[in-house]
């Protein structure tokens, strides 16, 4: 729902690294985005669309690299990925996890061209 | 030439640098602010209005609101508080830049806990910082004891949280285990208070725990 002041903030910040580093286009952003952060892909790829016409950035395309939220069990060291129904092992059935991961939300890098050519 | 240029920055940066300015600012005046997020309907008005009747004749206290509509925001005037609207123009959550931007409208230094009622929504308003020192989460028995499951950066990221409505779990399926379950593997020794607003169940062992928060707040202030 609130993806359009996200993409601008996105935005922003790769305008800002893309002309640190002398780029003069940006053809792709590389985000991590956790399963717990409330982002739609499609919908931050379409503002995106939107806000970056008439920038070094218009076009690039948006590579969304999911991370799962994982739940660890103390009991026997399983790892398995959270299933919003409930919290228990399948291995051996323990209550005792932890949840750990899923609430990712960067921009890890940009791919860039450098000069014009 | 084609080239991979490292940047790893939080894509909620900018919003995150004025929440601590806000933290700042509130840190100087001594202020605890507290960040109370619910769905629509589970209670964050009448969690407000009690507590502030409870204890606004030892706290002071001021409230800011963010809706759409003053209604909500003219119960808690009528008790003597100074109140801000926030009008988040239909909007899913609050955010660093709307909070920050509504604090010259309060006298903080003349305040003990500033209150910031949140947009109704168990989603969004978990991933933007406000500035605030706790997160206060209000479930409530109608909406079921799969909140936890379904929402779990919410109940991940609470300090503090109530389940209101205690006194309709004889007529619902709430299963309080199962619901304590959940918070308890998201968040590990989270500070949990059962009560009611409409019979005041409970609500004496919430507002010793606030009122502690105040008390070690005003202390280092």
């Amino acid at each position: 729902m609130h993806e359009l002041g996200v993409t601008q903030s996105l935005l922003d910040i790769a305008l800002h690294h893309g002309r640190q580093a002398g780029a003069a286009r940006i053809n792709e952003l590389n985000l991590v985005v956790g399963e717990l952060s409330s982002i739609v892909d499609d919908s931050v790829q379409f503002y995106w669309d939107m806000l970056s016409e008439g920038t070094i950035a218009q076009g690039a395309r948006l590579n969304f690299k999911r991370v799962p939220a994982e739940l660890h069990c103390h009991d026997c060291a399983h790892r398995f990925p959270l299933n919003h129904q409930e919290y228990i092992c399948p291995k051996c059935g323990s209550a005792n996890l932890t949840v750990s991961g899923g609430e990712e939300f960067f921009l890890e890098s940009i791919d860039v061209d450098l000069d014009e050519t | 030439m084609p080239n991979t240029i490292p940047v790893v920055e939080n894509i909620l940066s900018a919003n995150d640098q004025i929440a601590a300015q806000t933290r700042a600012r509130l840190d100087r005046d001594g202020v605890l602010a507290i960040n109370v997020m619910a769905s629509p309907g589970g209670g964050k008005t009448s969690v407000i209005l009690k507590t502030i009747e409870a204890l606004h004749d030892q706290v002071r206290i001021g409230v800011m609101d963010g809706d759409i509509v003053p209604l909500d925001l003219e119960k808690i005037a009528e008790l003597g508080i100074p109140v801000s609207l926030i009008n988040t123009g239909g909007n899913c959550h609050l955010d660093a830049n709307m909070v920050h931007g509504a604090l010259p409208s309060l006298q903080l230094d003349a305040l003990d806990l500033l209150i910031i009622e949140n947009v109704g929504n168990l989603i969004c308003p978990a991933a933007f910082k406000l500035g605030t020192h706790l997160n206060i989460v209000i479930a409530s028995v109608p909406e079921g004891d799969d909140k936890p499951y379904k929402y779990p950066a919410m109940f991940k990221g609470a300090d503090v949280l109530l389940l209101n409505k205690m006194d309709l779990c004889e007529y619902q399926d709430f299963n309080v285990d199962y619901f304590r379950h959940g918070v308890e593997v998201l968040n590990p020794g989270l500070a949990f208070f059962p009560i009611s607003c409409r019979t005041g169940e409970g609500f004496d062992a919430w507002l010793d725990w606030l009122r502690d928060r105040v008390a070690q707040r005003s202390s280092v202030g």
